[in-house]
């Protein structure tokens, strides 16, 4: 399934984009997503794993299941990257 | 109640006339504003970006916990986005009550769930470079995301 992707402030800038369609499995978890997600665009680098994750507009686990049409936000921590 | 995300100057003495009523003996107003110098730096000017969706959704729990927990209905809240000078707001909360005391609690409250659940993020740019950055005072914020996100599932 296709899942749309939000990102926003330094995760936003890494990738110059501040949305992707990202294809995963049926039933496929957060934890899920953010693998595809660090796999297509490596530039993310490990900071994603410390983001937090909004699935509909409310904050998830990692291992919350997502669905068909969700909407996926990366909120990244509050101290984001260094981008001197 | 009133919130939002905006990006314009915010209009301070605008939210205190709109939640004053004649049952209000207090209005209490928090302003946070962009200052010259962070962490031994000097700050050019300041960039807000939210995922307005969400802030704004965030931003009516708020309204609606401020009500649960203080009996407060007249609160307002407006986050700005964009480019922000030094000393000018990016965020303002106004609170009425009849009493001080629920109207201090309150804004108080309010100004430190907007940073904990709120999905709005800081840039700071100096002279040689720039660095998103989150609430230096809240160095707990994602540790009280994840509770909070918790809490309410």
């Amino acid at each position: 399934m296709m899942v749309k992707t939000r990102l926003f402030a330094s995760f936003r800038e890494a990738i110059e984009s501040g949305s992707v369609t990202l294809e995963v499995g049926p039933g496929a978890s957060v934890r899920e997503l953010l693998a595809v997600l660090r796999r297509d665009y490596p530039r993310l680098g490990p900071t994603i794993e410390s983001a937090m994750v909004a699935v509909n507009l409310e904050y998830v686990g990692p291992d919350f299941q997502l669905g068909e049409g969700d909407e996926v936000a990366l909120i990244p921590p509050v101290s984001g990257g260094v981008l001197e | 109640v009133s919130f939002g995300i905006v990006d314009r100057p915010i209009d301070v003495r605008a939210l205190e006339a709109e939640v004053l009523s004649e049952y209000d003996g207090a209005v209490c107003t928090f302003q946070g504003v962009a200052r010259r110098f962070s962490r031994g730096r000097e700050v050019v000017h300041l960039e807000y970006e939210a995922y307005p969706e969400m802030a704004e959704r965030k931003m009516a729990e708020i309204a609606d916990e401020v009500r649960a927990r203080f009996g407060i209905e007249r609160v307002a809240i407006r986050h700005r986005i964009g480019v922000l000078e030094i000393g000018e707001a990016s965020v303002a909360i106004a609170v009425a009550s009849p009493h001080r005391r629920e109207a201090f609690a309150a804004c108080r409250y309010a100004i430190d769930r907007l940073k904990q659940t709120v999905p709005i993020w800081k840039k700071e740019v100096w002279s040689d470079g720039e660095q998103w950055v989150g609430w230096e005072d809240e160095p707990s914020s994602i540790e009280s995301r994840v509770a909070s996100s918790d809490g309410e599932a």
